[in-house]
């Protein structure tokens, strides 16, 4: 019915997906970020983490699932950058297995360490957790210095094992962008769902700061992505070749993307702006949506037109593309099958999230129920 | 780089101690989410808010466990990247699939419901809040499901096809992945003793408040559905057990050697039930293998194969092979492999210098062996056979343990029905001591499952030496530690709050 391209197009396009919901999602670690920024008593810093409580998981494993998606489709891709970035990796997954405890543990008596620490391991979440997955997500416009041998067995070729990214530029305001849009969304997300007059006095201020570092930092990566080298293969042979303004090159030939590109970020600046001018609490959902849109296209684009989704920089013919790291033809048509249940699964969490959030959170909420976080 | 054996053998013991913890979490998940929807359906039914109060005091303790439990689980799906990166890749198209559907069909599951269960009981109703709490433990045991899929996969390849082209096993059949019959004893078998630790642990923790005389009716209506709940489960659990030890009979006759010391086969083969090997035993020589021993005779040949007189081969006889048994010696699966190995290259190079009859006949030669691939890359055939040692002594406490909480689950329904158990006080001291013993029988399960496949990654196709990532040993040596630091702080904390939550107890004292 289909044929291989089209599915690998199509696994391309929902890894993008998800990997742009799980960056939508990160206001939680923005939010993890501002207890004490936004929480100037106990009870308010027990109020934003209650709210944060109530979502933290399905970051979780809006991560988990990113991953496994590009495991079953892509499986050279994680056996590359998983097994040769390794530290990176690592590092990301220590930020992520400290966050599950410190909700969990944070108020409970006798837990061991004290109610700062988890917190400390909030913020460390927050902030290293997201920097270093931006970091990561650079590497695929910027490379990774590994080769692929003739069995498809990889090997990284620097014994940093993937921190040597931190020394690029783009990796770092890649990964600094997404700590400053989760900090922005992270206030949004607390705008909408408390019920606090001392706590969202507070906000504004926050959006604006972090909002500009964004922006900034936004301009920079998009100029770099659109103005700099990209690299490209020919369909026919596989050969790996660079060319300049490949990705300018991909959004001329493909201007659908483009304008939802344009749409995504005039969607996030119209949140950003009925947020600050017209206090409206809806204010996430336009700067999420924007968020999605955006962070899609950037993930797709390099997937698409003949473009290397992960150029190797220790030699250029090992490089990734959407056709030669995937699964075979059997496997991503089944999962394509398995794919039918996004939306379900998508309509369960939009239903449910809607009921636990048709009343607003507040501290006198939080303290008459012992089952608080 | 070279893969070193030192590189293997520390990929090995990360993904043991991060395995091993993360199996200290899950199997309470798996049942106490039950034993808690239970529970709660008990309160909607009767509306006896006594009952809410029972169902929120094991909640809380759930949380606890969960919380953990992500948190060790999230590791150990990277890890097949990060650490089993040519694994990765080599069986990836078959592997990945299920990891992924896992995490669609489970994982949100539970983390959107665990968040509705725990903090909506003000928000939804009450129908919808019961609902939620069974989605959760649906939940749990279907990522329990997907996971043992793809592990069972592992024990009992099926379903796939080897593209010398890519170099890696591709999916060929996906029902047939599902429905591998070594998938569905060990998921069956899990998943019971997942409840059966979960009993164990309700009985054991109402115990100490019977013992302390506290709580006592509260403690009286959690051990009945834990006993109730137990005794089933654990009946169930010895029935798939029973299939669980068939199924490695079948499909990895070394491992049921090695789980039962055997070294001389024998029809009408018995059990050890108990035994203290002898270390100084080595493979093909004549001492006995044990210093003592006591037998159930023909049990291991009813056990392995359904049938009192089956032939069950030792191990000498599987490294030596056996006309008589057909068995064919491991030597002889050497050179099969070393065959299958060579054509691969062979047909790699033929095909670069675009000869394609030499590929097309080095392709035949390759897939008339590529049944004994994995063997092509042992350097003696003791390599083919697992730690005896631990198999053995893994296999029998987990036996041993499961008969016996058959028996402590049988007397405590007993004792509870007819309202004697807050008289037998060393009874109770018996229920509290035998709670730590589940999780024993757990990792010792593990144990058996995972070190017997050695020194297979994918059962005869693929040795773990060649599955790890090429990295430094010295990288893996670092996080080793990192993990072993982390997970032991993170336990630490996590018994002391759940000892704590305990003592405060349902009425929060
Ligand atoms: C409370 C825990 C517990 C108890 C009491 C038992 N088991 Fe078990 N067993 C497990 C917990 C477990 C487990 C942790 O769930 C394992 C590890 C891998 C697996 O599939 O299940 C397992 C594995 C496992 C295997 C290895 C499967 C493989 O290699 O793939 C066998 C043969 C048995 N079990 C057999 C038994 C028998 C005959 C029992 C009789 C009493 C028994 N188990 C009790
Ligand atoms: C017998 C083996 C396993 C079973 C039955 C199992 C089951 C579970 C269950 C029930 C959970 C829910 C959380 C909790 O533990 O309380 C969980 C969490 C998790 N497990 Fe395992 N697991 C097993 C092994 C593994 C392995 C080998 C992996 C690696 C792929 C893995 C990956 C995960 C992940 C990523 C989570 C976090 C889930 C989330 O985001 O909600 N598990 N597992
Ligand atoms: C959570 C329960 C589990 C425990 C306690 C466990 C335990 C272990 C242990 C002890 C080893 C080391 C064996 C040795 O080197 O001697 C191991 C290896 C391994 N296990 Fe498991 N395991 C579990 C579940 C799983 C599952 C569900 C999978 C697959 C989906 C899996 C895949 C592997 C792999 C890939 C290795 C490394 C390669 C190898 O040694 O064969 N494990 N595990």
């Amino acid at each position: 019915m289909f044929d291989l391209l089209t599915l690998q197009e199509y696994w391309w396009f929902l890894v993008s997906v998800i990997g742009a919901l799980f960056v939508f999602m990160t206001f939680v670690q923005g939010g993890q970020m501002l207890l004490y920024t936004l929480g100037k008593t106990e009870d308010e810093r027990d109020l934003l983490v209650n709210s944060l409580g109530r979502k933290w998981e399905l970051t979780f494993t809006a991560l988990v699932m990113f991953g496994g998606a590009l495991f079953a489709a892509f499986p050279l891709f994680y056996a590359v950058s998983f097994g040769g970035a390794y530290f990176v990796w690592m590092a990301i997954l220590f930020c992520f297995i400290i966050q599950a405890v410190a909700y969990e543990y944070r108020k409970k008596p006798d837990n061991f360490y004290g109610e700062r620490f988890y917190e400390t391991l909030l913020y460390i979440n927050g902030s290293l957790g997201i920097f270093l997955i931006g970091v990561a997500l650079g590497t695929l416009f910027t490379g990774g210095n590994f080769t692929v041998n003739e069995y498809n067995l990889s090997q990284w070729t620097l014994p940093s094992y993937g921190l040597e990214a931190l020394l690029n530029p783009f990796n770092v305001a890649f990964g600094l962008m997404l700590v400053f849009l989760a900090r922005v969304q992270g206030a949004l997300y607390f705008f909408n769902n408390l019920n606090e007059p001392t706590i969202t006095a507070r906000i504004k201020k926050v959006v604006t700061v972090n909002f500009v570092m964004f922006l900034v930092l936004f301009l920079y990566v998009l100029a770099t992505i659109l103005f700099s080298d990209g690299y490209v293969y020919d369909p026919n042979t596989g050969v790996v070749s660079i060319e300049s303004m490949k990705f300018l090159h991909s959004f001329l030939a493909m201007p659908l993307l483009l304008v939802i590109l344009l749409v995504g970020v005039l969607t996030l600046l119209f949140g950003i702006f009925i947020a600050l001018i017209k206090n409206s609490t809806k204010a996430i959902w336009f700067s999420g949506l924007g968020t999605v849109l955006t962070v899609t296209i950037l993930m797709l684009i390099l997937g698409v037109n003949n473009s290397v989704y992960y150029p190797s920089l220790a030699d250029l013919q090992s490089s990734l593309t959407i056709e030669n790291s995937s699964g075979s033809f059997y496997t991503l048509s089944v999962m394509s099958v398995v794919s039918l249940l996004v939306p379900v699964v998508l309509g369960y969490i939009i239903y449910f999230w809607r009921k636990m959030d048709t009343t607003k959170i507040t501290i006198d909420e939080i303290k008459s129920d012992p089952h608080h976080y | 780089m070279e893969h070193t054996e030192l590189l293997t053998d520390w990929s090995r013991a990360q993904f043991a101690l991060t395995a091993l913890y993360h199996w200290l979490f899950v199997p309470l998940t798996l049942g106490l989410t039950f034993i808690v929807a239970i529970m709660e359906t008990i309160y909607v039914k009767t509306g006896d808010t006594k009952w809410k109060e029972t169902t929120k005091f094991w909640m809380g303790l759930l949380a606890i466990n969960f919380a953990i439990g992500l948190a060790t689980g999230i590791i150990m799906e990277f890890e097949f990247g990060t650490n089993w990166s040519n694994y990765s890749w080599i069986v990836g198209d078959i592997f990945g699939a299920p990891l992924a559907i896992e995490g669609l069909m489970a994982f949100f599951l539970e983390s959107t419901f665990f968040a509705v269960m725990f903090f909506g009981w003000n928000k939804v109703s009450k129908k919808t809040h019961l609902v939620s709490t069974w989605l959760v433990a649906v939940g749990s045991n279907l990522s329990a499901l997907w996971i043992l899929i793809a592990n069972g996969w592992m024990q009992n390849p099926v379903g796939m096809k080897f593209n010398p082209d890519t170099a890696r096993h591709e999916m060929v059949d996906f029902w047939a992945l599902v429905f591998n019959p070594n998938a569905v004893s060990k998921f069956l078998h899990t998943i019971s003793s997942g409840y059966v630790l979960a009993s164990l642990f309700v009985i054991g923790i109402s115990a100490w408040y019977l013992i302390k005389k506290r709580d006592t009716q509260f403690a009286r209506r959690s051990i009945i559905v834990a006993s109730s709940f137990g005794l089933i489960t654990s009946l169930f659990l010895l029935t798939t057990g029973d299939e669980s030890a068939h199924q490695v009979a079948l499909n990895q006759p070394m491992k049921l050697a090695a789980m039962e010391g055997l070294y001389d086969g024998e029809e009408r083969a018995g059990i050890v039930a108990f035994g203290l090997l002898d270390q100084t035993k080595e493979i093909g020589d004549e001492k006995d293998p044990f210093h003592f021993s006591f037998e159930i005779p023909g049990a291991l040949s009813f056990l392995g194969y359904h049938d009192l007189n089956a032939f069950v081969p030792g191990i000498d006889n599987l490294i030596e092979g056996s006309e008589k048994y057909g068995l064919i010696s491991v030597k002889e699966k050497m050179k099969r492999g070393k065959i299958a190995v060579a054509s691969l290259a062979a047909y790699k190079r033929y095909k670069k210098q675009n000869n394609m009859p030499e590929a097309q006949k080095a392709l035949k030669a390759f897939e008339a062996n590529q049944k004994y691939m994995g063997y092509g890359y042992l350097k003696k055939p003791e390599d083919a056979v697992p730690n005896v040692a631990l198999s053995f002594y893994s296999f029998h406490i987990m036996v041993g343990l499961g008969t016996w909480f058959l028996v402590l689950f049988a007397m405590s329904l007993y004792l509870s029905m007819i309202n004697e158990m807050h008289k037998k006080k060393w009874f109770l001291y018996l229920a509290l001591l035998t709670m730590p013993l589940a999780w024993v029988a757990q990792e010792a399960g593990w144990i058996v499952a995972e070190a017997g496949r050695q020194p297979w990654a994918i059962q005869d196709l693929l040795p773990v030496g060649m599955a790890s990532s090429n990295i430094s040993t010295t990288s893996v040596m670092i996080t080793f530690w990192l993990f072993a630091v982390l997970f032991t702080a993170l336990l630490i904390a996590e018994v002391k709050i759940m000892l704590k939550q305990i003592k405060i107890g349902p009425e929060g004292h």
